[in-house]
């Protein structure tokens, strides 16, 4: 067995402090602890309540990385106070942490914050099992090993909400489900016993659905049950194109015309995606098109490069192609 | 040392929008005595939207891609971080579930070619500090650029998923503060500017499909940057140097304030260290005029 030695060092830790009740603005307290290597953040947050300020509120409750009450952010990023070392912390930051919790603009008291925004969008993406189920069964409804990996940890998922207030898109766009939203309806898409026809479409449309997604994977970065939601936003995309539920809209097409110009050219063809992904709109982006002509950053149809060896490209999407839209 | 060669996939922009990037990768690599192997069988890495519509269909040209790279015995070098991503994320999946690699060869072998797992991918960043070094790099450099204060604009493809890309990198990258950007410049001669956007999205994904989230987020990348004095912005990726580049007219109505600031390449900005001229490095094709050089 390894015995790996307990460690101390100095840490100085910046503390958001505000309270609905009473205060007008938030303020930061300031806390300097010897840290050991065993600690996590959550056992700071108690130091903090024991030993300093009894007011100091946040919420917790397992202490076992399962009930998702404890998420806060330790500069700038989500963390579930449970789970996270704090020599990772340090790692990752050095001696001077700000301790925040998951959305500041959202803060009731201290580390508390109003969750409702996350709750009402796991609420709209129908978060359960929907099916026909026999009152009476004269035996288990199974689902077989292979069915149940197609959930791919979906369902380990405990709405600590680390990735919601970690999405840059749920910061501009109120309407945007966010990432554990969307892992929520991949959780039952995914299942072979669920038969909801609406979750895929509502988690579609535009504005709210998964085509507003940046791709940035700071969900992914994030999730303290590495469940990669950015991989289940992938998936729910694929799933709308086969099960045919995706709409011909300036998001769907922009995915389609990739395949398009690769077939012509190999490579993609930036010009023709934009006029394939947005039809007659393409009069909005003129004005910026003909600042990079007169910049030499766009190229003529006839001028369009192509890959060497084009017919493998070609062969290889006839052959592996696996959708059609 | 031993020359440095490697496979260079150029990926689409460089062909295209971003001329410059080609330019200042094509003189930096002159400068270093690098060579590259340009992949010209290469195909769009699919961007990360054909993987969106076809899964297989994107695994297999990436596959086919790299194969290319194997069989020049090379490791594959990107200049764009979405096609970094791309890449390494089909080499992950292939190198780690055989029955999916055979699926894919299958397809593969229909053109004569096969994915082994035996090239590594890396951004051509972390091949100028991880292999040919950042001392070295100093000790070339013959026009420090110490009058300026250089934002680092890190792009979200080279630093997240940080578990993926640790596996190319021989240096771990804290996708939370990533340094070395923040190195590169200072071996430049440079001050490296520190903002709360430099490990953030600048948007380009959802340009057409959500033009307001993504102009939010370009303009408040620029705004951050122009807070903490930066005289200029440097990226790896073209694809952000599109967004803070061209589209600074919608970035400023979106967030109420007019922004714009110069952007490198990070080619570019190694290249004017080196003392390659700005004609080499394509200066001209910016639509936000590089007005210091």
């Amino acid at each position: 067995m390894s015995t790996n030695k307990i460690t101390t060092q100095k840490v100085n830790f910046k503390v958001f402090r505000f309270n609905a009740d009473e205060d007008y603005l938030p303020y930061y307290e300031d806390y300097s602890m010897d840290v050991t290597s065993e600690e996590v953040v959550l056992d700071i947050l108690n130091r903090i309540k024991w030993d300093y300020d009894g007011s100091f509120s946040y919420r917790r409750s397992c202490r076992h990385g399962i009930c998702g009450a404890c998420a806060i952010k330790v500069n700038g990023r989500s963390t579930l106070a449970c789970k996270e070392s704090m020599t990772t912390m340090i790692e990752y930051f050095g001696n001077d942490l700000t301790i925040e919790p998951l959305s500041t603009k959202r803060a009731i008291k201290d580390m508390i914050i109003d969750k409702g925004d996350f709750w009402e969008k796991h609420a709209a993406v129908t978060p359960y099992l929907a099916a026909d189920i026999d009152e009476n069964p004269t035996c288990e409804n199974l689902v077989s090993p292979h069915d149940a990996e197609e959930l791919n940890d979906a369902d380990l998922c405990i709405q600590c909400g680390a990735c919601h207030y970690a999405c840059p898109v749920v910061e501009i766009n109120s309407d945007f489900f966010g990432p554990a939203a969307f892992a929520a309806a991949y959780r039952f898409e995914a299942d072979v016993r669920d038969s909801d026809s609406q979750r895929l479409i509502d988690v579609n449309e535009e504005k709210q659905g998964v085509w507003d997604c940046v791709k940035c994977f700071e969900c992914a970065e994030v999730c303290p049950k590495d469940i990669n939601p950015i991989e289940k936003i992938t998936k729910l995309h694929q799933m709308a194109f086969k099960k045919g539920v995706a709409k011909n809209n300036v998001a769907t097409r922009h995915a389609v015309g990739f395949l398009h110009s690769i077939k012509k050219h190999g490579m993609l063809d930036e010009g023709g995606l934009v006029l394939y992904s947005e039809g007659a709109h393409i009069v909005k982006h003129i004005p910026v098109a003909l600042q990079m002509f007169r910049k030499g950053k766009i190229v003529m149809p006839w001028n369009m490069p192509k890959s060497d060896n084009l017919d493998e490209i070609q062969k290889l999407i006839k052959s592996s192609s696996t959708v059609k839209f | 040392m031993k020359k440095l060669k490697y496979a260079l996939f150029t990926g689409c922009t460089a062909k295209q929008s971003t001329p410059e990037q080609m330019m200042s990768t094509l003189a930096v690599a002159r400068k270093l005595d690098i060579e590259l192997i340009e992949l010209t069988e290469a195909s769009c890495c699919g961007a990360s939207h054909l993987q969106d519509y076809d899964d297989f269909l994107s695994l297999v040209l990436n596959a086919r891609n790299i194969a290319y790279a194997e069989k020049h015995g090379l490791t594959m070098v990107t200049i764009c971080n979405t096609c970094q991503l791309n890449t390494a994320m089909t080499k992950h999946r292939l190198d780690r579930n055989p029955e999916l690699k055979a699926k894919v060869n299958e397809k593969l072998a229909e053109v004569g070619l096969e994915y082994k797992g035996t090239s590594n991918i890396i951004h051509f960043l972390y091949a100028i500090i991880d292999d040919f070094g950042l001392d070295k790099i100093k000790k070339m450099v013959v026009r420090p650029l110490s009058e300026f204060n250089i934002a680092p604009f890190y792009g979200c493809h080279n630093i997240r998923p940080s578990e993926l890309h640790d596996e190319s990198h021989k240096q771990k990258e804290n996708p939370y503060n990533p340094t070395s950007l923040d190195d590169l410049i200072i071996a430049c001669g440079g001050m490296n500017v520190d903002y709360e956007e430099k490990n953030k999205c600048c948007g380009f994904h959802v340009e057409l499909q959500a033009p307001h989230t993504a102009a939010v987020l370009t303009g408040t990348a620029i705004a951050g940057a122009t807070d903490q004095n930066a005289d200029m912005m440097v990226t790896p990726c073209p694809l952000c140097h599109l967004k803070l580049d061209t589209q600074t007219k919608s970035a400023s109505e979106a967030i109420g304030r007019e922004v714009s600031l110069p952007v490198l390449h990070m080619q570019q900005m190694v290249g004017l260290a080196l003392g390659c001229s700005p004609a080499e490095l394509g200066l001209k094709h910016h639509v936000t005029d590089v007005n210091f050089v």
